[in-house]
């Protein structure tokens, strides 16, 4: 075999392996918009076809809306993640700030409860953060879904790695020019951070967006509830679930992540890739 | 305009003393490089000095009053960074608008949308606009004030920070290896820049460098640190021609001093390498080191001592000879003011220096005080040892 074929044949093996994976992750997206193309008979016939005959994505889409108030969960989404977002962004600046740049008694422990902290699963707190909402009263609230999640170690931890690369000399500067300790995270540290800002956004935004567990514990009132509740909404239990509307549904609640990614794409990578997290 | 008097300045890092007890009173309206080799403490005392770091213990007095626990932006003290610490997000113009908007705007003022709302603000910004647009104008960055630090030169960057430095009219400048990160030939340029804008301003600057010619060619005075010690503080002539010790005598001058093991002898003679130096002290007897700059070394057919040349660095207006020879560590350097004279790579050259060239140091590295006898009781002596 000539070296060029080889390289040809490593190359040809190499996109197989490719595609097969991008194939597995695709699947599901593809089978979703597929069923929610369908009329209720052809999702339930035997025989696998991924074009609909008769497309019906227009009118599941319209069961969909008429059943739930899908804009209304749109919108509660959307306040919950903006409000988690921001307030973790409050928090983990000054955090990181203080891990990366000061020099304080004990700082190395606190920087490693730091890292500890990520390995605890969000589940395992569960239970003893339930009771502390209900103590506070604030369960079936957009508080319940916001307060846990306003400190995030993850986003101390992705702030204070971006923050190390930032040269002392800056922060003396801003010192030298009267800028306060706070001022220096908000008008110095704050400016520079903003692709792993971006970064870190997405991966809440989409995390907080998509959470199923945390709002199917804390929520009775059908008002306040978050998109991936929503689409629950379709499956019932006596009648069987109703597919077609579902999946429009879970088209719909998807739509403003995938729309968002696609305007951010560059900037996410440009975040992941500035903060070593390769 | 300030003097800046340091006493009994201690620094320790982690147990680690990086200052020994500095003391030095910088005059009002001075130019002072602070010098030494990397690590020798001169960054920290900087440090200290401008307030970003607490000394251990000592005292730190700005016109008279102690500094202790004033905050740097109070001290009026502006610095200019080795990497020029320009915020990357702000534009040229508000990079150099920075200090006079935190000392002349209120918080409030200050605030994003708010601060538009307030009835001062405009007329300060007016002010401050002035202020900026002038200082750019005599460092000829007025066409750079849109842009961002990202899209400038190293250059045009220095010269950014030392607008920012200058807009304030601080009370003293202070220069942390600002050149350090230019090429050569822009260093030699902003060397000069820089030693103008200190006629012109003459306010104190302080400036720290590892690059002795630096501090040489722009300073009124140089104060040479090593070991976390300030060990020698004087003009640079004085410190370059009279070290107090041997250490200041290697550090400065490029290349290094050259060192010959000597001996002082019980009738108070120095020798070396076998001969007798005419030279006399009066310091006991014992070993010591004889040290002479290149410059002074005189190459001679029949000189006194003799050695290989080993190697040859021609810079076109001059050149040195390195010259091995037995009994010294280190190749003899000499200097060569007419390259065209240089003797070829292994050849057999003779040398010697006058007894004037001497620079003597007992083996603590203390200059040991010496006299040149009167050359009338022997006249028969050459000026060549």
């Amino acid at each position: 075999m000539t070296p060029r074929a080889r390289m040809l044949l490593c190359s040809a093996i190499r996109h197989i392996v490719l595609h097969a994976g991008a194939l597995v992750m695709l699947t599901p997206f593809i089978w979703m918009v597929s069923t929610a193309s369908k009329p209720q008979t052809e999702i339930f016939s035997s025989d696998l076809h991924l074009i609909p005959y008769h497309f019906a994505l227009w009118d599941n889409l319209r069961i969909a809306f008429a059943k739930a108030d899908l804009w209304r969960y749109l919108l509660n989404g959307l306040i919950v993640t903006t409000s988690i977002f921001g307030l973790q962004v409050l928090v983990a600046l000054p955090a990181a700030y203080a891990l990366s740049k000061l020099r304080f008694l004990g700082r190395d422990v606190l920087f490693a409860l730091v890292v500890f902290c990520i390995l605890i699963p969000p589940q395992a707190t569960a239970i003893p953060v339930f009771l502390l909402l209900h103590k506070l009263g604030v369960l079936d609230s957009y508080a319940a879904l916001v307060l846990p999640f306003t400190i995030s170690v993850f986003g101390i931890f992705l702030m204070r790695q971006f923050f190390k690369t930032v040269p002392d000399d800056l922060i003396d500067a801003a010192r030298m020019d009267g800028i306060s300790e706070f001022g220096i995270v908000w008008r110095v540290m704050l400016p520079t951070a903003i692709p792993a800002v971006t970064a870190f956004g997405i991966f809440s935004v989409v995390a907080h967006w998509n959470d199923y567990f945390w709002p199917l514990i804390v929520l009775n009132s059908e008002h306040l509830q978050t998109p991936p509740l929503a689409v629950a909404h379709f499956r019932n239990n006596e009648a069987g679930a109703n597919y077609g509307p579902l999946m429009a549904a879970a088209m719909v609640i998807i739509a403003p992540l995938v729309i968002a990614f696609l305007f951010a794409q560059r900037r996410f990578i440009e975040g992941i890739t500035l903060t070593g997290i390769k | 305009m300030a003097e800046i008097e340091i006493r009994a300045l201690r620094k320790a890092f982690d147990g680690a003393e990086v200052l020994k007890g500095v003391d030095l009173t910088i005059h009002d309206g001075e130019f002072i490089s602070l010098v030494g080799p990397s690590g020798c403490g001169k960054s920290t005392l900087l440090r200290v000095i401008a307030g970003l770091e607490p000394q251990s213990s000592g005292e730190v007095r700005i016109d008279g009053a102690s500094a202790d626990g004033v905050r740097p932006s109070a001290r009026n003290l502006a610095m200019v960074f080795q990497s020029y610490a320009l915020y990357p997000h702000l534009s040229v113009f508000d990079n150099i608008a920075v200090p006079l908007r935190m000392k002349r705007l209120s918080a409030l003022e200050r605030a994003p949308f708010v601060g538009r709302l307030m009835p001062g603000r405009r007329r300060a910004e007016r002010v401050i606009r002035d202020d900026v647009e002038r200082v750019a104008a005599q460092l000829e960055i007025s066409p750079l004030l849109k842009r961002k630090p990202g899209q400038l030169s190293g250059g045009q960057r220095q010269r950014v920070a030392v607008g920012r430095a200058i807009v304030r009219q601080p009370r003293a400048f202070l220069f942390d290896e600002p050149l350090s990160n230019l090429d050569a030939k822009l260093r030699v340029h902003m060397r000069a820049e820089i030693a103008q804008l200190h006629r012109q301003l003459k306010t104190t600057f302080i400036y720290v460098t590892h690059d002795q010619a630096e501090a040489m060619t722009m300073s009124g005075r140089i104060a040479v640190m090593i070991g976390g010690e300030l060990i020698q503080a004087g003009a640079p002539a004085a410190v370059y021609e009279d070290p107090c010790d041997i250490r200041v005598a290697e550090f400065v001058g490029t290349p290094k001093i050259n060192a010959f093991p000597g001996r002082i002898r019980s009738d108070g003679r120095l020798e070396t390498l076998g001969h007798v130096l005419h030279m006399a002290t009066p310091a006991p007897e014992g070993e010591c080191r004889i040290c002479v700059r290149p410059e002074r070394i005189e190459l001679a057919s029949q000189g006194l001592l003799s050695g290989t040349v080993v190697h040859l660095e021609n810079l076109g207006s001059e050149a040195f000879v390195h010259i091995g020879s037995a009994g010294t560590d280190a190749p003899v350097v000499a200097r060569v003011n007419d390259p065209s004279q240089v003797p070829a790579i292994g050849a057999t050259v003779g040398y010697g220096f006058a007894p004037e060239a001497v620079r003597a140091f007992d083996v603590d590295g203390k200059r040991i005080a010496t006299s040149i006898p009167s050359r009338v009781e022997r006249p028969r002596e050459m000026a060549v040892v």
